[in-house]
């Protein structure tokens, strides 16, 4: 463990990742506390300026900008999260069975799988949450719909080239059961390219929730980072601050993610960074 | 010496920061005469490819020539411009590698990738280098010249990939040729192929050659004079009957002894009963294409292949590779389903089992892998692999690992081992590892798949020593799959050739090798390298 | 000895191969397309009401009996897979169905704003594919000078920004700021350009939708690309180039750029998806007329029929990409036998 925070650290940009993260976090944890009440509360004079009596100014409404912000990630993070892991749950699953059994199995699963990745996925998500009518429930399935496929395929390959490796071979003369295979000896060993892949998935998800949100398909009870962009879209003219702020609080939290799962990947996977 | 066009001076080449030792060569001096052979031979890690490396300034990043001097021509190779380097490589000495597919460009054709050689070092006309191409694509005796240099390498077999890098290494009669384990990846048929070929192109031309090799079989049928390097360091270096016949330094002995002999050992057939039969087994795999695509390739890797292994016999399996040895010792223990065909171990049918009842019988019947890397899963610790399977098999977990403690020390290993995991161990002791995981099932048969081709030479014999020891304290019986027929003369009691699925002869080991029936069997033993040494050795 | 296969074929039934290729890979396609058929008709049918309430709506209030007499008419009244073959029918023969709000063929009006998307796609994809390939090229060729750092740098940002927020962002600078550019549409309106100028026109409307649309895809190609090379650059085949003597300029370009663009080919049509969902966000932000706009008017007008029109075209462009993607990769992959 000691030798995973060691080559992680050497990664600069990963540990600066790692620290914005960290603030996003603290702001999601702190977001009652520093701005008791509704985000949807209106807090003062519509449309004014920032760093004035309020640090990110306010909206059309009234309704303070950083307020959203905070609470905003609260909803960013959570729906990033959950959904991730509804798809890599499900991703593992048929990817795994699919590569380890092979045949059959595996040409009509991933069959199945390119079909999903063939139907585009942003549309599809808007079509999702169209039909299921918006909220946190349809916005994350609808996430976790369209980002399995990419999972699955790496599963699949993965517990392909485990299947063939001798020690999982040894495991089968021995007289083990398939579960216990699949789970135990193949599944640990390839943990680290999925975790880096569910890290890149969670920034994805923020991308697409904050874009659904932005066209209005969010859940309306929900402040979202996307929806405030969307909100100020129509007083871009003379509330410029409206729609920049938590335009960057998302650019910065999937910059942070993104760098985070960079440096996982260095961490875990030492013998790609030879050079 | 005056007619040296190269040589080497106290070469000392340094490892970066971190490495496991500082030096990958040190001190390292040798000169390579005009038209003379070195071989320059050594165990993996010995550094005997940096040093081929360093000579072409091709080493890998961080990897330094840090003293000596490399002399070509009265020119220091370490100390000229990049450019004056560039003139000399390929033109002058140039290099053949291990594994011609990956030292192939996939997307040029082969005209191109050799044509290179010529548009780079020469002013000549695209008439006259397409007429040299084609001379020389016939002088490494390769079909059809002017079909093949639009080829691209996917397209021809590795002996041919092999004589093409030949081809584009000699279109400018280097005076020197430096290969790098160039017939390694290669069928012990085709191997016998390419080293006559450099022999014949070596008279013709006059080109030194430096040839780096592991292998002393290799050395015996083409070196003049061989250097031994033993970690980093040239231990000796002599004429090559010298070093073979009667050498001087104690490592260079032990390396020489370590190489089995082609001479079968005299056994006595086993009169034990018939522990395993195989009848008529046969496996077709089909690729490519998912549910729509109909282009199918059929691949036919076991056809009706029948064995008899008796209790207390070790029966070998060889063959070159893709010959279907593997996938038949694979079908038998049901790692991979028959097509057809009956596999029987004593009075059970295992081939008419389900996948469920045949995990209660697979412990009678227990394999040991090629690759000593791949065949422990590197999470878990040596303990507790080697009483995985006792474990899973309803052997209670206290006992199982004090049996597994009692097994590393039969295979040599003591018990603070279990407590380790398996990237602590070198490649000979993760093997004797696997060997303990499979005994713990007590098993009747052992299935051996290449047991030692991973491993050097003198780790070679330690572990084959090992598997005759078991052998014969517990009366296994073993089916052993091996490409290397040295290893199979000293293992095998009974042997099955086998070529392209098929079993072609059977017999005694000693009756074989004596007098092979079929002719394929007569073609592979005559391909063995070293044949004519190993057997005056055996005279002695 | 294996022969030599795949040479000495006149270029005639190598044409005549192509075509055969391109025959198989739409006949794989099939399957992929009815499924998709499938999903399209569940998730219609998983939707809150059906044809006969949206026309109810239309119409104010309706009585049982006449809402029972639509949904008969539109065969609603029969069991599931009835409903089903029917859609199925109806799709393969080009039949999207009927938009009841824009009182048009959902074919006809996705026909009439395919133009605008394709342009805005096609513009982004060049942009993006050799904007990035050189990028790529310069980043892994100056390894770790400040000429990759600065371009890592970028890349790192553009991968993490949001398309509307960026859309918007360069409104405010280029338009609003600078005045240098319009704000939406795809041409001025009421100036009627004619031949040239109508082309300058349309250019400068395009110019900000397809920056917005393109750099993101910069940055996943310009990160793949550098990738790529570095990966090439450590494989046996270059230190044979170099054995033999080539300057590393000529192992660049001959050697390892060839090989380092596959991949960003096969990525290129995996991205195209993604490409058709970031138009819908790029168009409705500058007004692009384009598929886009139309489904995200289709969304909030509850037009079901046309927003799954659009969905399944999005599909088929995106089946029909990837089968060009695959042409060109076995063009430039000899290993890939296209017979």
């Amino acid at each position: 463990m000691g030798g995973f925070w060691h080559r992680f650290a050497r990664n600069r940009s990963a540990v600066l990742g790692l620290a914005i993260l960290a603030i996003v976090l603290l702001m999601a944890a702190a977001a009652p506390l520093l701005y008791p009440g509704s985000p949807f509360a209106l807090a003062g004079r519509p449309l004014s300026g920032p760093f004035g009596e309020f640090l990110f100014g306010t909206d059309t409404l009234g309704r303070n900008v950083a307020a959203g912000i905070a609470h905003g990630a609260r909803t960013s993070l959570l729906i990033g999260l959950i959904s991730t892991a509804v798809a890599v749950l499900l991703g593992v699953l048929i990817g795994g069975v699919a590569g380890y059994y092979g045949g059959r199995v595996d040409d009509l699963l991933m069959r199945l799988t390119e079909i999903f990745q063939t139907i585009p996925s942003f549309v599809f998500a808007i079509v999702l949450v169209a039909v299921m009518s918006p909220s946190v429930h349809s916005t994350v399935i609808a996430i976790a719909v369209v980002s399995w496929p990419g999972v699955a395929r790496l599963a699949r390959g993965e517990f392909l080239s485990m299947r063939r490796r001798e020690f999982v071979q040894s495991c089968v003369s021995l007289g083990m059961g398939d579960l216990r295979i699949m789970f135990r000896q193949i599944l640990p060993n390839c943990l680290s390219p999925i975790i880096v892949t569910a890290s890149l998935l969670v920034a994805t998800a923020i991308l697409i929730e904050s874009g659904l949100a932005f066209l209005g398909l969010g859940d309306p009870n929900v402040m979202s980072w996307g929806f405030q962009v969307g909100a100020g879209r129509t007083v871009l003219r003379s509330a410029w601050w409206i729609c920049t702020f938590p335009g960057i609080a998302i650019l910065l939290t999937v910059l942070a993610i993104n760098l985070v799962g960079e440096g996982l990947n260095d961490a875990l996977n030492p013998r790609l960074r030879s050079a | 010496m005056s007619d040296a066009v190269l040589r080497v001076e106290n070469l000392h080449v340094t490892l970066p920061p971190r490495a496991d030792r500082s030096h990958a060569v040190e001190d390292v001096s040798f000169d390579l005469r005009r038209g003379e052979l070195v071989c320059l031979v050594g165990e993996s890690g010995s550094g005997k490819s940096v040093t081929a490396r360093a000579v072409m300034g091709l080493l890998a990043p961080r990897v330094v020539a840090s003293a000596g001097r490399i002399l070509f021509n009265g020119e220091d190779l370490l100390r000229i411009p990049p450019e004056r380097l560039r003139a000399i490589r390929g033109a002058e000495i140039s290099m053949i590698f291990q594994e011609p597919m990956t030292a192939l460009n996939p997307l040029m054709t082969i005209g191109r990738q050799i044509d290179e050689v010529l548009s780079t070092h020469t002013q000549l006309s695209a008439a006259a280098r397409r007429e040299r191409l084609l001379a020389l694509l016939s002088d490494v005796h390769l079909p059809d010249p002017a079909s093949l240099i639009e080829a691209y390498p996917h397209q021809l077999s590795g002996g041919q990939r092999q004589r093409a890098m030949i081809a584009m290494a000699l279109v400018l009669e280097p005076k020197i040729l430096i290969a790098d384990e160039p017939t390694t990846a290669l069928d012990v048929t085709t191997q016998a192929q390419i080293l006559q070929l450099i022999r014949e192109l070596q008279a013709a031309h006059g080109t030194a050659v430096l040839f780096i090799t592991h292998d002393f079989g290799v050395v015996a049928e083409i070196a003049h004079r061989v250097a031994v390097m033993q970690n980093g360091k040239l231990v000796e270096m002599e004429e090559a009957s010298r070093v073979l016949n009667q050498p001087r330094h104690p490592y260079t002995q032990r390396l020489i002894a370590a190489v089995p002999s082609l001479t079968p050992r005299l056994r006595t057939a086993s009169q034990g009963p018939v522990a395993l039969t195989a009848t008529k087994v046969t496996k077709t795999f089909r690729t490519g294409g998912g549910l729509l695509s109909r282009e199918r390739r059929v691949v036919h890797a076991v056809k009706d292949a029948s064995i008899a292994l008796r209790r207390g016999e070790t029966l070998g399996l060889v063959g070159e590779s893709g010959s279907g040895k593997s996938t038949l010792a694979r079908c038998i223990i049901r790692l991979i389903e028959p097509d057809g065909g009956q596999v029987r171990l004593g009075e059970l049918d295992l081939t008419a089992q389900t996948r469920r009842s045949l995990r209660r019988h697979r412990r009678r019947i227990q394999m040991v892998f090629q690759d000593p890397f791949g065949s422990l899963n590197p999470r878990y610790k040596v303990g507790h692999l080697v009483a995985e399977g006792p474990i899973i098999n309803g052997v209670d977990a206290v006992a199982a690992r004090a049996r597994a403690i009692e097994l590393l020390g039969l295979v040599g290993l003591d018990a603070r081992a279990a407590d380790r995991f398996p990237h602590e161990f070198s490649g000979g002791q993760r093997q004797r590892i696997a060997i303990a995981r499979a005994l713990a099932l007590e098993p009747e048969i052992l299935v051996a798949d290449e047991p030692v081709s991973a491993l050097d030479v003198s780790v070679q014999a330690q572990v084959l020593d090992l598997l005759a020891g078991i052998r014969h304290r517990l009366n296994l019986s073993m089916l052993f799959i091996t490409h290397d027929l040295r290893v199979a003369a000293q293992v095998c009691d009974t042997i099955a050739v086998m070529r392209h699925g098929e079993i072609v002869e059977t017999g005694p080991t000693a009756e074989v090798f004596a007098r092979p029936q079929h002719t394929y069997t007569r073609e592979l033993f005559a391909s063995v390298p070293g044949r004519a040494w190993s057997q005056r050795a055996c005279r002695r | 000895m294996p022969g030599v296969s795949g040479t000495g074929c006149s270029t005639q039934d190598f044409d005549v191969r192509r075509l055969r290729f391109i025959a198989r890979r739409l006949l794989q396609a099939v399957p992929t397309i009815l499924l998709i058929v499938v999903i399209n008709f569940l998730l219609l049918h998983l939707a809150p009401g059906d044809a006969a309430d949206v026309l109810a709506g239309e119409a104010g209030s309706a009585t049982p009996e006449y809402m029972a007499a639509l949904r008969a008419r539109f065969g609603l009244d029969q069991p599931l897979y009835v409903q089903l073959f029917v859609y199925l029918k109806n799709i393969l023969s080009l039949d999207l169905g009927y938009s009841f709000r824009h009182n048009q063929p959902v074919l006809t009006l996705i026909l009439d704003r395919l133009g605008p998307t394709l342009l805005l796609m096609a513009t982004t994809l060049v942009l993006s594919v050799s904007i990035g390939v050189l990028l790529g090229l310069l980043a892994a060729t100056g390894l770790r000078t400040w000429r990759d750092n600065i371009i890592s740098v970028l890349a790192l940002v553009s991968y993490a920004t949001p398309l509307f927020w960026l859309g918007l962002m360069l409104i405010i600078i280029f338009s609003i700021q600078l005045d240098w550019l319009p704000t939406s549409g795809m041409e001025t309106i009421g100036a009627f350009y004619e031949g040239w100028d109508r082309v300058a026109d349309i250019a400068r409307h395009l110019v900000l939708p397809a920056v917005t649309l393109s750099l993101f895809y910069l940055a996943v190609y310009t990160r793949l690309m550098r990738a790529a090379m570095l990966e090439q650059a450590g494989m046996d085949y270059v230190t044979t180039a170099r054995a033999k003597g080539l300057t590393e300029r000529r192992i660049t370009f001959g050697h390892v750029l060839r090989n380092a663009l596959l991949p960003v080919i096969t990525v290129a049509g995996i991205q195209t998806g993604g490409l058709i969902g970031g138009s819908v966000v790029v168009e409705t932000i500058f007004g692009w007329p384009g598929l886009g706009l139309l489904a995200f008017q289709s969304l909030f007008a509850r037009d079901l029929n046309l927003l799954f029109g659009i969905f399944f075209l999005s599909a088929c462009l995106v089946v029909v990409v990837n089968v060009i993607v695959d042409l060109i990769y076995a063009l430039l992959d000899p290993r890939i036998e296209i017979a």
